[in-house]
């Protein structure tokens, strides 16, 4: 028996019962279908977050108040370290060797309001080095002025959405605005730029990190980041400021992260979620698995007499036993293909709603779960088609009451 | 052709065993135009399934064109009815999602007959039983008559020693019975040995010899003309 008459025969088989099959299919290309889109998801936030890190540079170093093994936790999650000032940020600057731009950050929110219009927004405390380091631009106006950065002048620049809705038929530039009990001067409106590391820099208000640590009232900051002049002193310059701050503090208590760390990190439990997901999915692969087995039970004891009658005509065994796999195995790869379709199209769907997110397939997914569901269909087909295989062609060819 | 020695087969039904045939001990020679009759029960489709290697003996032996069968494995026994024997069936056993001539081709499928030739071959045997307009029709879209000749061209396309038939008129009208028993008759008359199962002694007269069976046992071997002198009905010849 050829490839090409076993597979005509096993879809004579199938297409003898098409509602049957067709649900058995159903389930296989649901499960697939679920495998491809829920990696493609998975695939989509990993890149997500790739790009979202690639658009600061890859020779930036964190620093961060507090110490991961001191609290078991991420930093500034729990315990209570010691402030990181401003002061720590000028030593970093003036003594480490190498640093292209540093920018120290607070962080709060306050209550934005200009004449009667007001909004809660996000306040970034920064310096002028903040907007080189984050790729910022202005659209209007200009940026904070490179100044000293104990310097607490009243100046603002406003996100493009702040700038809408405080400012909706005046230009911005020159206005004043309240920023909790502060008044600020608008000198620059951000360009539109949408979320960034969790942050929507269309609705910020950055304010000279002074002035906004006094807003705040805090001591500490939340980050500085350091940005070198080259990726491979990431290590030894990671090393220097811990021993830097450490030397400042009496005891070390900051963490300093690599982009790449907390790259591999995020990654890590992506990674983990989306294999759970596929794993998950394909747990539905094993439920449409047992729906063939019934399909082809069913199919086995409608077709007895047809065993029967191969096994006289001189159909050995081993043959039987293809003609039931093939058609479990067909029936589950036409399941597949129609799932990767589907799974294709939910992808597309997915694109069209959340642009952001660049999700597409992965080609392992796509290859382990069409390998998958025909494994799954011969798994659960074997047994059937032994059963076949072993009828009694004497008792199956008997007329049945 | 077929040698039988003491045959004997029986079924473990529950704590005991039936005996469907007993101590059959019988000699067809080839080219020997066979009839088997008997009340229901009496062992004919038993023996019927024996000679055509469906089913094994419990005990004896069994000889078929020389080679004692007893001992062949199950693949071999495969390939003597593959290439030996060919069946047909009371109720023609199509396969009803093939049409004739696929129904006719299937034992060349799986014997690996180039499919050319398979088409070829299949296309005569069905213009040979009267049925070269009807190659694409489905079982369903078939009479009776019509379905067992496709049984007929199916059951000789791999151009078998030993025909075995099973109630062959059994599911027929009269016009369409008698049409498959005159295909039998020159399918013996072409030098194939025929063995047929039959409660209809009109059958049974067409063949060179009978043999009558009552519980699992060949009670009379009639040759032709006794049949043609003995009652028309096998209980009649089995008592007489």
């Amino acid at each position: 028996m050829t490839a090409r008459d076993a597979l005509g025969f096993a879809g004579r088989a199938l297409r003898g019962h098409r509602l049957r099959s067709g649900l058995s299919l159903l389930g296989v290309a649901i499960g697939v279908a679920a495998v491809v889109l829920l990696t493609a998801l998975g695939e989509g936030a990993l890149r997500y977050v790739t790009k979202q890190f690639s658009e600061i540079g890859a020779e930036v170093l964190i620093v961060v108040p507090g110490k991961t093994e001191t609290t078991g936790m991420m930093p500034g999650v729990a315990g209570v370290p010691n402030d990181l000032t401003l002061a720590d940020a000028e030593a970093v600057a003036r003594r480490i060797q190498g640093v292209r731009r540093i920018a120290p950050i607070a962080m709060g929110t306050e209550t934005v309001a200009y004449g009667e219009r007001r909004r809660q927004v996000a306040i970034v405390g920064s310096t002028r080095e903040f907007f080189a380091l984050r790729r910022l631009e202005v659209s209007r106006g200009s940026l904070l002025p490179a100044a000293d950065m104990n310097r607490g002048a009243a100046l603002a620049l406003i996100g493009s959405t702040v700038a809408r809705e405080l400012f909706p038929a005046q230009d911005p530039l020159g206005r004043v605005i309240r920023v909790a009990g502060l008044r600020a001067r608008v000198i620059g409106v951000l360009e539109p730029r949408g979320t960034h590391m969790g942050m929507d820099l269309n609705e910020v208000v950055v304010l000279p990190v002074a002035t906004a640590m006094r807003l705040f009232n805090r001591r500490s900051l939340f980050r500085l980041m350091v940005e070198l002049e080259r990726y491979e002193d990431l290590a030894p310059k990671k090393v220097e400021i811990i021993a830097l701050l450490t030397e400042r503090h009496d005891e070390e208590d900051v963490t300093v992260l690599t982009q790449d760390s907390i790259l591999e990190s995020l990654s890590s439990i992506v990674r983990v979620l989306t294999l759970a997901l596929a794993a998950i999915a394909a747990v539905s692969l094993g439920v449409a698995g047992t729906g063939i087995m019934n399909v082809m039970l069913v199919s086995v004891a409608e077709r007895t007499s047809e065993v029967g009658l191969m096994r006289a005509v001189g159909v050995a065994r081993r043959q039987v036993l293809a003609i039931f796999l093939v058609e479990a195995a067909l029936l589950s790869a036409v399941g597949g293909v129609l799932g990767l379709v589907l799974g294709w199209l939910g992808t597309r769907v997915l694109v069209a709603l959340y642009p952001a997110m660049p999700a597409s397939p992965p080609l392992w997914a796509v290859v382990a779960s069409l390998v998958l569901a025909t494994t799954v269909g011969v798994v659960f087909g074997l047994w059937p088609a032994r059963q076949a295989s072993r009828l009694d062609p004497v008792r199956a060819l008997a007329p049945r009451s | 052709m077929i040698r039988l020695e003491d045959v004997s087969r029986s079924y473990a039904i529950g704590g005991g065993s039936i005996a469907a045939l007993a101590s059959v001990t019988e000699h067809v020679r080839t080219g020997e135009y066979v009839a088997i009759m008997g009340p229901s029960g009496s062992g004919k489709s038993t023996l019927l399934n024996v000679i055509g290697c469906l089913d094994r003996p419990t005990t004896g032996r069994y000889w078929l064109d020389g080679r004692e069968v007893g001992g062949l494995s199950e693949d071999e026994l495969t390939l003597v009815r593959r290439h030996t024997i060919g069946f047909i069936f009371q109720f023609f056993h199509l396969v009803p999602r093939l049409s004739a001539l696929e129904n006719v081709e299937l034992p060349m499928v799986f014997a690996d007959v180039a499919r050319g030739e398979r088409r070829s071959r299949a296309a005569d045997a069905l213009a040979a039983v009267g049925l070269a307009d009807r190659v694409t029709h489905r079982p369903d879209q078939l009479s009776g008559g019509e379905r067992q000749r496709v049984a007929i061209a199916r059951a000789t396309i791999m151009r078998p020693q030993l025909l075995l038939a099973d109630e062959p008129t059994g599911n027929l009208d009269s016009v369409s019975g008698a049409q498959v028993l005159e295909m039998l008759d020159r399918l013996h008359a072409g030098g194939l040995t025929l063995l047929v199962v039959t409660h209809d002694p009109q059958v049974a007269r067409r063949a060179q010899r009978t043999l009558v069976m009552a519980d699992g046992h060949v009670v009379r071997r009639l040759t032709s003309e006794q049949m043609r002198g003995a009652a028309p009905s096998w209980g009649t010849a089995a008592s007489s």
